[in-house]
């Protein structure tokens, strides 16, 4: 379906009502008929990004599926606090299997599912960044390499989380983790390289890349049903807030993964075959600092002293972004 | 062939029968070494000689003796012609029947170690064994039971191509008897297709007089 | 059918007759060539429905068949060696998730030193994965093993590791009988899974376990394969029956009956094993040969009733546990605990050195005058290992050991041609 932007007056709150809306444009967690993927009586942190995305996006699956979809998932937060021993949330077929194999498994799914002669029913991998930039690497290059017929989705929260918060190769540059910590004279995560995943994606030119956030539920509902509208290898990017990991306020999820979005720190794009379809503009251009500075695990760059010489660095990341992606 | 050959051919090739039924009588394994280069066919031999005796419904293991491929290099391969199941499989380290397809070999590699006494040799080579400077070592051996064979030459007429794999098959049939002719013929045929069958064939039919007429040679003498 | 072919075509004809729907491979020497044909298969349409995935890697290659048979597809694939090393983590989530995946180890040894030819090294590292260990003599014994295994896995819900030589039994040429697409489907029916993915019926497979029921699952798994222990040898009677020749069940004895020495081994060396003994019977020695074909489960009782009798077991194993000696040697003394006899560990074949029937009767002779050592490393070049360490002991930067001695050979390579 085309979004349509719609202007909505407000104060004080970003909570889109649903009821101004045609039903069959309203989004899916709105429904009380929802599949409800993962159900509640998980154990998420409170404020968690992680199980608001997955919700959203299972759920948007389900009912772009029909409900004829089996999911596999990477060891990582959201595995843990679906299944916590004996229980499970899990309202579809799932699957874990190890950290570093949740693409493969997926394309095993897959191909099951085409030799039986089941095409009708899709597949949904999925997994942190630490799942899915570092150790799953290979696997998931190599399902994009071969097309198959798998969404994978990318749950951000940029730092190896369920263990402790620990850096993973898509930690941004300054942030504190358990292994990058706020000492020294660089404190704080290195300016690396980075580590691109939707663009590592794009160069694999499969059928559809798309980056969301957790601060635009509806767009990432939209942008599963897109994904789900296709065949063939589809990749999303979904930056999603912990509170825990970034020392945040658990109210403020939602806010500081728009904050990201609005920065230009997260560019938030579709890509069709390895080509940008479609970006989604910032409304109102911040200066990265008010995002960082809602954030613990960027304290060290406010205090004892400010330091503007990274502050500028992470701004000319965000500029670069702006730029690239024509975010404004 | 004209008849009188063809008859003479036979009575010769009835002499290699009984001479190689005597072996049988003693072992009924026959353990064939084959030496090359990578990219001459060195493992392709020995298979194709264990289908000829396939054909004749005999057992056969064949195997190269491993390593990474690679053009050029020293390669060997094995076959194990036997009446009954053929169990063991380690490499063959006292040979019945050699075949050197590459005469640079010769002098770089010990082509005849462990060969029996009774032992038979197939060298790829327009020399004799003289000519290749092997003269003294023949001594102790059969000396009708070492010959060489110019395959390239043979190869070079029928095939075009210069593989002489499939064709010195051909001259072991006629100097050992392990396989017959037609075994030989049927094996290359089941491998290759079209003019590469053909070739291969008429190469190995080639080899097989040329090793009867030299084995004449020695008859008559 | 009655065919001359190579080991590897015949078990990727076997294994194809055994309609895998999921075939994931990643490549390595020497398993190349029956993946390879089982491609081949499949792209042509021979092999239908069967989906062939061309991985990244062989921990790739195990976790495509995990979530394959998760969902329900007969799933098959095959390494060697660093590759079997590579899923090792897949290997123990498959046989604890409790998937029935049928993989062919064409067995190699691990570096370092690289080495790409023959030894049990790789198997037997992975011998506590939880998959079912089955090692095969000649590549008729392939052939047959491979339609077992994917009975056996199915019915026990545990995965399944056929072992056969690498290069020894892949790379043969030899006489193989086939057997036909009604013999196989004749014992083999359609996979139908125990646990499934299905929308229809959603279940959450692969949930953590805590202390609470850890043990439990564990125990349980140990329960399946002892299981496997009446299961194989009945499937193998079943089997014997269907292809009309007779299946080995747990374990092989050859000629053991007063046998006063038993040799002990498995795999492939068997075959040159058995003519020794032939030899040795003929000048009247009382010696007779166990070939163990299932080492996991590890057939204590049979094992035992099987040596029970001898004076002297030669364990002859191509691998080993660096630091203590023999893996399958340990295994043998606990099925014979409390026995007289003598047990030999003899280490032999590593890396492809080849085992002939001279020095298995010499191993013999030396057993019988009580030269035998309790741990062999059969033909081993002393000299050439004292003059290394010799070169350790002048030098601090001494070099790297396995260059060292190869320059001490000769670049040619070792072995008797």
């Amino acid at each position: 379906m085309a979004t349509r932007p719609i202007k909505f007056y407000q104060v004080g709150s970003h909570a889109a009502g649903n009821r101004l809306l045609d039903p069959e444009l309203r989004s899916v967690a709105a429904d009380p008929n929802r599949s409800n993927a993962i159900t509640k009586g998980h154990r998420a942190c409170q404020g968690c990004g992680e199980a608001l995305g997955a919700r959203y996006a299972l759920d948007a699956a389900m009912r772009a599926t029909g409900g004829q979809l089996i999911a596999a998932n990477a060891t990582g937060c959201l595995e843990v606090f679906s299944t916590p021993y004996p229980e499970s949330s899990w309202q579809m077929p799932w699957l874990h299997s190890l950290f570093g194999n949740a693409p493969a498994v997926a394309t095993g799914i897959a191909a099951a599912l085409k030799a039986k002669g089941r095409s009708d029913v899709r597949v949904v991998g999925q997994g942190g960044d630490g799942g899915t930039v570092d150790i799953g690497l290979a696997c998931l290059s190599g399902m994009f390499e071969r097309n198959d017929d798998v969404l994978y989705i990318c749950y951000d929260n940029e730092a190896y989380m369920n263990t402790g918060v620990q850096r993973s190769g898509s930690t941004p540059p300054a942030a504190r983790t358990m292994t990058t910590q706020a000492v020294g004279e660089e404190p704080g995560n290195v300016f690396g390289q980075g580590k691109s995943m939707p663009r590592i994606a794009m160069a694999h030119e499969i059928p559809y890349v798309a980056t969301a956030t957790v601060a635009d539920l509806r767009d990432l509902e939209a942008k599963v049903e897109r994904a789900m509208e296709m065949r063939g290898a589809r990749y999303l990017h979904v930056l999603v807030t912990c509170p825990l990991g970034w020392s945040c306020e658990a109210s403020a999820t939602i806010e500081v993964a728009r904050l990201a979005k609005e920065t230009g720190l997260f560019p938030v794009f579709e890509a069709i075959d390895g080509e940008v379809s479609s970006v989604s503009k910032i409304r109102r251009r911040r200066p990265v600092e008010e995002y960082l500075e809602l954030q613990g695990r960027y304290k060290h760059l406010f205090k004892p002293t400010r330091r503007e010489d990274v502050l500028a660095h992470i701004q000319a990341i965000a500029d670069r972004n702006i730029e690239r992606y024509g975010l404004l | 062939m004209d008849l009188k050959t063809r008859l003479h051919v036979g009575w010769i090739y009835t002499r290699l029968q009984e001479d190689f039924t005597e072996r049988s009588a003693r072992t009924a394994m026959f353990q064939i070494r084959i030496h090359g280069r990578g990219g001459q066919g060195v493992v392709t031999a020995a298979e194709l000689l264990s289908l000829a005796a396939f054909r004749e419904d005999r057992h056969a293991q064949a195997f190269p003796s491993f390593g990474s491929e690679r053009t050029g290099a020293p390669v060997v391969s094995f076959c194990r012609i036997d009446d009954h199941e053929i169990r063991t499989r380690e490499p063959v380290s006292e040979p019945d029947a050699l075949i050197v397809q590459d005469p640079t070999l010769l002098h770089q590699v010990d082509v005849f170690g462990g060969l029996r006494s009774d032992g038979y040799v197939l060298i790829n080579s327009t020399r004799s064994f003289d000519e290749l400077g092997l003269g003294e070592w023949t001594q102790g051996f059969h000396h009708e039971r070492l010959l060489t064979v110019p395959a390239w030459d043979i190869c070079r007429r029928h095939i075009g191509q210069m593989r002489p794999n499939a064709a010195l098959l051909g001259g072991l049939a006629a100097l050992t008897a392990v396989v017959s002719l037609e075994s030989v013929t049927q094996a290359i045929e089941s491998r290759f297709a079209g003019n590469l069958a053909e070739g291969n064939v008429a190469a190995a039919r080639a080899c097989f007089e040329h090793v009867i007429a030299a084995r004449q040679v020695y008859v008559d003498a | 059918m009655l065919e001359q072919l190579e080991g590897s075509r015949a078990v990727a004809r076997t294994v194809a007759l055994c309609r895998p729907e999921v075939i994931p491979a990643y490549p390595i020497s020497p398993q190349t060539h029956i993946v390879e044909a089982l491609s081949a298969m499949v792209k042509s349409g021979e092999l239908a429905p069967c989906e062939f995935v061309n991985v990244e890697s062989e921990f790739g290659a195990m976790s495509v068949a995990i979530g394959a048979s998760a969902t329900g597809a007969r799933s098959y694939t095959a390494t060697s060696s660093q590759g079997l090393l590579y899923m090792a983590e897949a290997l123990y989530n498959a046989s604890g998730l409790g998937l029935p995946i049928v993989m062919t180890v064409a067995n190699r040894a691990i570096g370092a030193p690289i080495n790409i030819w023959n030894d049990h090294s790789d198997s037997m590292s992975q011998r506590d994965s939880g998959w079912i260990q089955l090692y095969v003599e000649s590549n008729q014994e392939a052939v047959d093993t491979h339609i077992l295994a994917f009975r056996l896995a199915e019915e026990l819900s545990l995965p399944v590791m056929v072992c056969m030589d690498g290069f020894i039994l892949t790379h043969a040429y030899e006489r193989i009988d086939l057997p036909s697409a009604e013999q196989v489907d004749g014992f083999l029916p359609a996979y139908e899974p125990r646990q499934v993915l299905d929308p229809a019926e959603p279940v959450t497979i692969g949930a953590l376990v805590g202390p609470e029921a850890f043990t439990e699952v564990k125990y349980l798994a140990h329960v399946k394969q002892m299981q496997a222990l009446d299961l194989i040898p009945e499937l193998s009677r079943e089997l014997s029956g269907v292809l009309g020749r007779e299946q080995d069940g747990l374990l092989r004895r050859y000629r053991c009956e007063d046998a006063e020495t038993i040799v002990v081994a498995l795999g492939s060396v068997l075959g040159t094993i058995e003519d020794a003994v032939d030899e040795l019977r003929e000048r009247g020695v009382s010696i007779g040969a166990v070939g163990l074909k299932a080492f996991r489960p590890f057939p204590l009782e049979d094992v035992r009733a099987a040596l029970g009798h001898a004076a002297r077991v030669i364990v002859i194993e191509k691998a080993l546990a660096l630091g203590i000696g023999g893996i399958v040697s340990q295994n043998v003394r606990i099925a014979i605990a409390g026995s007289a006899a003598h047990v030999y560990t003899v280490i032999a074949g590593l890396g492809g050195r080849p085992i002939t029937a001279a020095s298995v009767c010499r191993l013999y002779e030396d057993a019988a005058a009580e030269r035998l050592q309790p741990l062999t490393f059969l033909d081993l070049n002393s000299e050439l290992v004292e003059r290394e360490l010799e070169r350790t002991r002048a030098r601090r930067r001494s070099g790297p050991h396995a260059e060292n001695m190869l320059r001490d050979v000769g670049v040619v390579a070792a072995g008797p041609v």
